[in-house]
């Protein structure tokens, strides 16, 4: 999306608080904290006199000005280097990637660089990466994916993804806050979802990076799961409660670090646990809190993990066989059943 | 050379599939990659192709059967043939402590598997023999399927073990409802907390029976009631005693839930009125509300087949017929004779066949047949008076339908116009009692609702 249109109003800056979609929760916490914090500012494709291609940054640039809203060419190379360069100098750069899918783009200074600065010199990135992941909404395989599984295997970087506009508000401000480098997820599907949309508090606040939160409470299993498939898990369980099966589910929120506390807790509690996640199923999240579960909680468990997740391919272009792809509720019910009934 | 051809697993989370069609018959000749059958799963319908050539000489499983994935469902012959690809680890495989349930393809004897964990090259004769190898892979697999069995009941899980042995209990000696008869955390808990569990201790929990015969096991009993100077002891005859055992059976199998309708017999009063003098005269019987109950249970079962349905072990029978059952009150006790094929019959075959019935259980003039092989009973505590009950299911049915008194009532009721205005109405209160193990209350809610319908205002012919 190269083409940057003049715009013809002037965004308004959000209210603090009040009714907000996921979009517009995180756009007031980038507001809220540029206003907060002079070093804080914005940088990528079109974030500035176009608003970003979703409009999470609509605004900013009548706001704050040219200095602190920085439209790049077409190189998330380029981003990621200059935030990273920007952040070592004293800034906190929340850079975004048009589609999370091009954040490959800038691999190399995620994980060589940005990652590894604290370890290495005790020098501190606080920046932030943000962008929109998440397929369901048949943008092909090119613009669907969910990235995080690329960086979970990479120590020095901190993973959230929100599923609700309280929490993306609070991670968003709490990612900016961070003194290390943050990668801030945002599903697509989510942005502008009418069922997200809540009362925000008017004052100020973060979601402490690191907790996982109990969206619902049950006693027979626990789902653990992120993003929009926590409304998959929570439309599962609605529909597991007819047959009297009490499911708990745990929005982890934060992907790196993992809160094992509250999973082994929630756990202990149901012997049985279904992880649910939206990227392929091989080599994804799910298989790494399998993993845990059975290192430190194996006495606990009255049932082998299972993992519903997408399966092994690209995300497909054509919307039928991308429902396939996607786990979807019918999946985590009949999924959900055989755990219940081992 | 022989290749297995395994159920495949059409994606992630499906775990069984169901063969919809065999495209090619035992003996004949199927090219590799040539479509074998076809398959229907959660999520598609798929051909499946040959993994080989060859001539499918056994085919497992039928058209409709559901199958686990990776289950073997048929055998080809010939050449290009392979073993069944993934050959499991034998060190895992436990001897197998019952027979192999079924002769594999002539092998040259083997020894059996060898006690204990033995490596693969053991299992195989010394003689290169091209035709054991599969044969042998086959038995490994099945062994260690059954070893999978056993070791579910077994070793149950890791939580499981932990409370056992914290309990002093022996696993191996109860009776799960997991997978495979495992015993489940629920099963342990529930175990520990009706037996309070001694070290050592090891009652076994009975899995439910549904045979009336079966003595009923001691309950946590309190001390037995003695008698006293002025009481009067009296032997229990027979019937008593079945009914009492009944009861308690039933109580003990199934999840009674038990809901209740007012329905407006009104439609039916007024039928009954206008029909009931010509009735008599054309079939010599009484025209009652209670076929016309009948006819719209009738209606209500087929609609609803889990209700005309029985339970046996992890396995739903839906019965064929409608044969109701209707509780008769007797002076010396009570009996529930059938009406077969009930759905068979019409407003005045019911009439006729519930009199009949009822006529000669007063009269202990029924037949051993006339009293079994019910599949739904209908009881009418109304004719005493009462309003309502919460009948307990006559077993191994799964539900039962108690029909209060039926009696004129206050209603409010609603013009057209939307005016409302009280009146006189026959009414009468409908209650379930369903087996919640598989009737869910959503289920009995819309089977009673449908009841009602058909009773206000359903089409009856008398």
């Amino acid at each position: 999306m190269s083409t940057a249109v003049k715009k013809e109003h002037k965004s308004a800056r959000p209210e603090r608080g009040g009714p907000a979609t996921l979009v517009e929760a995180i756009r007031q916490g980038i507001w809220e904290e540029m206003e907060r914090d002079p070093t804080v500012f914005v940088i990528g494709e079109d974030v500035g006199m176009y608003g970003g291609a979703f409009k999470v940054t609509d605004g900013l640039l009548d706001e704050f000005g040219e200095e602190r809203v920085i439209d790049t060419p077409i190189s998330e190379g380029a981003i990621v280097g200059a935030a990273c360069g920007a952040a070592l100098m004293g800034m906190r750069p929340v850079a975004e990637f048009q589609f999370i899918d091009f954040i490959s783009a800038g691999f190399d200074l995620l994980t060589n660089y940005a990652a590894k600065c604290r370890y290495r010199w005790g020098a501190s990135i606080p920046a932030v990466f943000r962008g929109p992941c998440g397929s369901g909404v048949r943008t092909g395989p090119f613009h669907s994916l969910n990235a995080e599984s690329f960086f979970l295997n990479t120590a020095g970087l901190k993973i959230v993804e929100p599923s609700t506009a309280y929490d993306a508000k609070g991670l968003i401000k709490a990612a900016i806050r961070d003194p290390d480098p943050v990668l801030y997820f945002e599903h697509k599907k989510l942005y502008r979802l009418p069922r997200l949309r809540e009362e925000l508090p008017s004052d100020d606040y973060i979601v402490e990076i690191g907790k996982a939160r109990i969206v619902r409470e049950g006693r027979d299993l626990s789902i653990i799961t992120f993003g929009a498939m926590v409304l998959t898990a929570l439309d599962a369980a609605a529909e597991l409660e007819k047959e009297g099966l009490d499911v708990e589910i745990i929005d982890l929120r934060t992907l790196a670090p993992l809160d094992k506390q509250t999973i082994i807790a929630s756990v202990k509690k149901t012997s049985r646990a279904l992880v649910l996640h939206e990227a392929s199923r091989t080599g994804g999240i799910g298989g790494e809190i399998a993993a845990m579960l059975a290192e430190e909680a194996f006495e606990w468990l009255d049932a082998p993990v299972i993992r519903v997740a997408s399966i092994d391919t690209p995300v497909p272009y054509s919307p039928p066989l991308e429902d396939y792809y996607l786990p979807q509720t019918k999946d985590v019910v009949s999924a959900a059943r055989k755990l219940a009934g081992y | 050379m022989s290749t297995e051809v395994v159920m495949p697993q059409m994606g992630e989370s499906i775990a069984e599939g169901t063969i919809t069609k065999w495209l090619k018959k035992v003996g004949e000749r199927v090219e590799r990659d040539e479509p074998l059958f076809e398959i229907s799963t959660d999520k598609v319908d798929a051909e499946i192709p040959s993994p080989a050539a060859g001539v499918l000489t056994e085919v497992r499983f039928n058209e409709g059967d559901t199958v686990e994935v990776n289950s073997v469902v048929a055998v080809l012959d010939g050449e290009g043939g392979q073993t069944v690809s993934a050959a499991p680890a034998v060190e895992e495989v436990k001897p197998a402590e019952k027979p192999q349930p079924k002769a594999e393809p002539p092998a040259p004897p083997t020894p059996p598997p060898p006690v204990e964990a033995a490596p693969p090259k053991t299992v195989e004769p010394p003689t290169p023999a091209p035709v054991s190898q599969p044969a042998a892979a086959a038995a490994a697999v099945k062994a260690l399927e059954e070893s999978i069995e056993e070791l579910r009941k077994t070793k149950s899980s890791p939580l499981v073990r932990k409370i056992a042995q914290e309990h002093g209990v022996d696993i191996s000696k109860l009776e799960g409802t997991g997978l495979s008869g495992r015993v489940t955390k629920n099963d342990i808990l529930s175990y520990i907390e009706s037996s309070g569990a001694r070290p050592g201790s090891g009652p076994i929990i009975e899995a439910p029976r549904v045979t009336p015969a079966q003595p009923i096991p001691d309950m946590p009993a309190s001390p037995a009631p003695k008698p006293v100077a002025g009481d009067h002891v009296e032997q229990m005859s027979v019937m008593r005693k079945k009914i009492a055992e009944h009861m308690v059976l039933s109580r003990r199998t199934s999840a009674h839930v038990t809901t209740v309708y007012e329905i407006d017999m009104t439609r039916i009063a007024k039928l009954r009125d206008t029909k009931r003098d010509d009735f008599y005269q054309r079939t010599g019987t009484k025209l009652t509300f209670m076929p016309f109950v009948f006819e719209a249970v009738n209606k209500a079962l087929r609609k609803f087949p889990i209700f005309n349905a029985q339970v046996t072990g992890d396995q739903i029978i839906y019965k064929q017929d409608i044969n109701l059952g209707m509780a008769v009150a007797l002076d010396w006790g009570l009996i529930v004779p059938v009406i077969k094929r009930a759905d068979d019959l019409s407003i005045s075959g019911l009439a006729r066949a519930a009199n009949d019935l009822a006529d000669r259980a007063r009269t202990k003039q029924l037949k051993p047949d006339e009293v079994a092989g019910g599949t739904f009973t209908i009881t009418n505590p109304g004719v005493f008076g009462g309003l309502f009950g919460t009948p307990i299911i006559n077993q191994p049915q799964l539900a039962i339908l108690g029909v209060g008194k039926i009696e004129k009532r206050a209603k409010v009721l609603t013009t057209p116009d939307g005016d409302d205005f009280i009146g006189i109405r026959w009414m009468a209160y409908f209650a379930l009692s369903f087996d919640h193990r598989v009737i869910d209350g959503a289920d009995a809610e819309r089977f009673l609702a449908f009841v009602k319908e058909q009773l206000e205002t359903g089409d009856f012919s008398v």
